[in-house]
């Protein structure tokens, strides 16, 4: 049999990508300032999203897809990638991990979660889960003297296996039941045969819904979540709450809207009650949290509730609204964490809420930042949070899903609660612990950025909606 | 139909009106935390310049009309069909000029009272100031919406950062109450927008009709935002924490712009929107006005604290107001909307002397007072003229707005208007009660050797006085304002749709 080359443009990106993971790697024994493998980092960002212009394609097969969609979330993991090596490089510094193998490791999970995005097939999907999943295990088992972080790993580890395992299960039925793996055959074979309510298939659905809700921390396959947040270094635990749920996320709408996208009534069955779930845990569970990371990881999970009611409603308005109010959540959250970040010195957790009273009257700028981004994620305007649950939201009634929309603002409202609670610590009452701020430029650089961003959006969203818009076109 | 008319000014005075104080505000920003006098001048400064630039309204107001004017419109998101729409009529235009006077008597009285967080102070109240004019300029339901609840945050921190001892709690529950009420109505909007074909505009959203059912189902959901807002019973509560907590600029602001917007909401969304379901649902409102005008007067009555005492009389005045809107007649709606300018200014004012007073002696406790007429006896004049105007005597804008109330709410219902009009009863005497209480009889230690009002606290009074006697001798200058729009509106609400009996409205919900 002849060989021919496959298009390499679609995956070009992919592979810049891990050529320079894996020379990071190498250079890091020669490297010994760490600061200039960060910048190396972020400039590979640069030059990735470079790549990523005119990679429009499919390959392999049908295996690799690079559309508007898969672009569309490598810039959210582009974005995710910077800012969070932005907010790095002094806390692991700080608290004396800083090993160059941080670097490659963001890099990797970053490329799984590309190859995720770009998934046509399950066996890639699986392939970039992995990748992705592996090395953000060992991320957030990086404090390696700590026990917390430690239980972070393993928990995470343990039941990221599950979720993967459950994954496959799913993969075989659904290989038995149809004969292929690539989601468009699966499509085509589920409409042809008209086999949708097939008890197998259904089993399947609800496998992938399982295996996908643990990535995405939904409840009730989200107990790793909390734990996870709050051992892992913080820029970890930013960068995991933005960037593995985003990839899930991407995946999720690729298989339930494209290889199930016929049997939209019986996934939807098995995801509202998922998403109802996750809002309201997310939500009510967050209000009893003293850590502010454990709170984050709370929130974030109720975040996921939101993002599901847009998958839900399954149309190309309603999926360019999840890919919108991902990019404002990677903004928001990650600029929520950086404030965190900087309030970590040697002896200072500053990870309890407690330790942000009176913040605004020692760091009135710090407080100020802080109070933007909890006023976004409760979704208040002229925030960006509030314009991408509003997209979210209208285009869920629109699609006739008023009743869930009416329970998502519900829990919402309640959300408000715990994140003004911050605010109300900062602002309104007196400080008591001397809180010392460990800034440097780069957190300076990606909170400056994400605030802005977050403002920005909140009151010109138009650019960033038609991006959406067009990125789910050709979906 | 043409519902606009351009703007006969030269320049766009409806945004200049908005982003000036946000651009005071940002200026405030870079000046040094320490260099407090330049921080209040420019806020001073800012808030003059805004009341100023507001008086082209007055002057150049077509009242001939009820279109909209100064209007401009701008893309904002094409894709969604959002605009940047802004524009007044009869009915919202004074309470835009009310917005920018009350800004600068909240930073006159601010002046010496606040003392910690001056600047962040400033921003807030200059970034409220920008939020109240948005909230009464929008033609578009999402601007709206933005600057509605924009509003919450500066307002929060009002209260939170430089409010009373319980000041926490009042600010959650302020925050959550509306917020919840809030969200309820943007789903309604969500469905509203899609029903009538992707526009957000407010002027073509009036002029659809819509399935009853609908129409029944959103009431509730905008009721649950404005209620909450005027504040109507059940859902005041709220308000005694906020306005008891709120410094004094914030008690004044709450007082005199931000729960009107509640009752603006009724009449600007409501009642163009959904006239069926309005006048359905006239009885409920009534009943709920009827109880707040009198529940709110007699629980006044039992109050042991100034501004508490205040905030309570708010509830009955706002009732009177809901009264008013649904009475569904020109004179119960002209008297409505004239009486939240009334209560605005009547309220506001009140709110000022207790701070005032309150900056001096540091309690709020009513039994703690006495005497205080001869101690002060400027203060006392004045505040006995704010005691008759809330009271609702002759030659008072209270009585020009209370009358006009109760004669259109007794064309509505004779039950409501005798019922309500033993509010008035009630008001008299919780009003004058507390002036005995306070001005009078022996002088109690701690008010003993106060100094008299000083020139700036005159000043910030002063506005009020005028205002109160003009509207109570001469109310044609406001009403005449009015009068189209209400005519406008009032043909909207009663004119659709045909009557609607008893047993059609229940045969509907049943379905």
């Amino acid at each position: 049999m002849p060989f021919t080359m496959p298009n390499l443009r679609p995956v070009m990106p992919e592979i810049t990508m891990t050529i320079i993971a894996v020379i990071m790697l190498m250079a890091e024994l020669v490297i010994k300032r760490k600061e200039t493998l960060a910048f190396m980092t972020i400039l590979t960002a640069g030059l990735l999203s470079f790549t990523l212009v005119g990679s429009m394609g499919t390959t392999f097969g049908g295996m690799f897809i690079s559309d508007g969609y898969s672009t569309f979330f490598k810039l959210i993991f582009i974005v995710n990638m910077i800012l969070t090596v932005l907010i790095s490089s002094r806390y692991l510094e700080t608290l004396r991990i800083n090993f160059g193998e941080y670097y490659s490791l963001i890099l990797f999970s970053t490329l799984g979660m590309m190859i995720m995005a770009s998934a046509g097939d399950i066996i890639v999907l699986y392939l970039g889960l992995e990748l992705m999943a592996l090395s953000t295990y060992v991320l957030a088992g990086f404090i390696r003297y700590d026990v917390r972080s430690n239980e972070a790993a393993m928990k995470y580890l343990l039941l990221g296996a599950f979720a993967s395992a459950i994954l496959l299960y799913g993969t075989a039925m659904i290989y038995g039941l149809t004969g292929t793996t690539n989601l468009r055959d699966i499509a085509s074979y589920i409409a042809a045969n008209n086999i949708s309510g097939n008890p197998m298939l259904i089993l399947s659905m609800v496998m992938f819904a399982v295996a996908f809700s643990f990535k995405i921390a939904a409840v009730p396959f989200h107990m790793w979540a909390p734990d996870a947040y709050e051992g892992a270094p913080t820029p970890v635990t930013a960068f995991m709450s933005v960037g593995p749920k985003a990839a899930g996320f991407a995946v999720m709408g690729r298989v339930f809207l494209v290889a199930f996208g016929s049997a939209r009534m019986d996934w939807a069955a098995v995801l509202i009650p998922i998403s109802i779930l996750t809002m309201a845990v997310g939500n009510i569970v967050a209000l009893s949290q003293t850590n502010i990371k454990r709170m984050l990881a709370y929130s974030s999970i109720a975040h996921a509730g939101y993002m599901m009611v847009g998958i839900i409603s399954g149309t190309p308005d309603s999926l360019a609204s999840v890919l919108n109010y991902m990019l404002i959540y990677a903004f928001m959250n990650i600029g929520a964490f950086g404030v965190i970040t900087m309030l970590r010195t040697e002896k200072f957790r500053g990870e309890d809420i407690t330790d942000f009273e009176g913040l605004a009257k020692t760091h009135p700028m710090a407080a100020a930042l802080m109070l933007i981004f909890m006023f976004s994620l409760t979704g208040i305007p002229p925030t960006a949070g509030f314009m991408g649950k509003f997209y979210l939201f209208m285009s869920a009634i629109s699609a006739g899903y008023t009743w869930l929309v009416i329970v998502a603002v519900l829990f919402s409202a309640i959300s408000a609660y715990f994140y003004l609670r911050i605010v109300m610590l900062m602002y309104m009452k007196e400080p008591r612990k001397a809180v010392e701020l460990n800034a440097t430029s780069g957190i300076g650089l990606a909170l400056a950025v994400t605030a802005a961003a977050v403002l920005f959006i909140g009151i010109m969203p138009s650019m960033f909606v038609n991006m959406a818009r067009v990125a789910v076109a050709g979906f | 139909m043409e519902q606009n008319i351009n703007n006969a000014l030269g320049f766009p005075i409806l945004s200049m009106l908005i982003f000036l104080p946000l651009a005071g505000a940002a200026f405030i920003l870079f000046i040094k935390r320490e260099n407090v006098q330049a921080v209040r001048s420019v806020a001073l400064l800012t808030s003059i310049v805004a009341f100023l630039l507001s008086l082209p309204l007055f002057t150049a107001f077509d009242k001939t009309t009820y279109m909209m004017q100064f209007v401009e419109k701008h893309a904002w998101i094409p894709y969604l069909n959002m605009n940047y729409h802004l524009g007044l009529d009869g009915i919202s235009v004074l309470f835009v000029l009310l917005s920018t006077l009350v800004t600068i008597l909240c930073v006159l009285i601010s002046w010496e009272s606040v003392k910690n967080k001056t600047k962040e102070f400033f921003i807030s109240l200059l970034v409220m100031e920008s939020a109240m004019i948005g909230v009464f300029c929008s033609l578009d339901m999402m601007l709206f919406y933005v600057f509605w609840e924009a509003m919450l945050i500066p307002m929060y921190l009002l209260i939170g950062v430089w409010g009373g001892p319980n000041r926490v709690y009042a600010a959650v529950k302020f925050f959550l109450y509306t917020l919840v009420g809030s969200v309820l109505m943007l789903v309604g909007i969500i469905v509203l927008y899609l029903y009538a074909g992707r526009t957000f505009n407010i002027l073509e959203l009036m002029t659809k009709a819509y399935p009853y059912k609908m129409q029944l189902i959103l009431f509730w959901a905008f009721f649950a935002a404005f209620a909450v807002k005027v504040p109507m019973f059940p859902v005041h509560t709220w308000l005694p924490d906020a306005h008891t907590e709120a410094p004094t600029a914030g008690s004044v602001i709450l007082a005199a712009v931000l729960i009107k917007m509640g009752a603006y909401g009724f009449l600007r969304f409501s009642m163009p929107f959904l006239p069926d379901a309005s006048r359905a649902m006239t009885p409920v409102m009534l009943a709920l006005s009827v109880i707040a005008i009198i529940y709110g007067g007699v629980i006044c009555l039992a109050q042991t604290d100034l501004k508490r005492l205040i905030a309570y009389s708010s509830v009955s005045h706002m009732g009177f107001v809901t009264l008013g809107i649904f009475a569904l007649n020109i004179q119960g709606m002209e008297g409505g909307i004239l009486q939240m300018l009334n209560h605005g200014i009547v309220t506001g004012a009140l709110f000022l002397s207790v701070g005032i007073i309150y900056d001096r002696t540091h309690t709020r406790v009513i039994a703690d007072y006495g005497g205080v007429a001869s101690v002060m006896p400027v203060y006392a004049s004045l505040f006995i003229l704010f005691t008759f105007a809330s009271i609702g005597l002759p030659a008072t804008n209270g009585f020009v707005g209370e009358f006009l109330i109760l004669l259109g709410g007794f064309k509505a219902s004779q039950w409501a208007g005798v019922l309500s009009a033993s509010g008035i009863i009630i008001g008299a005497g919780y009003m004058l009660w507390l002036y005995q209480r306070v001005f009078f009889m022996e002088v109690s230690p701690k008010v003993e050797g106060l100094p008299d009002l000083n020139m700036r606290e005159l000043m910030a009074l002063m506005p009020m006085v005028i205002l109160i006697l003009w509207i109570g001798i001469y109310p044609n200058t406001f009403l005449s304002f009015m009068h189209p729009s209400v005519q406008h509106l009032l043909d909207r609400v009663n004119g659709s749709g045909g009557p609607v009996v008893a047993s059609n409205i229940i045969a509907e919900i049943l379905r």
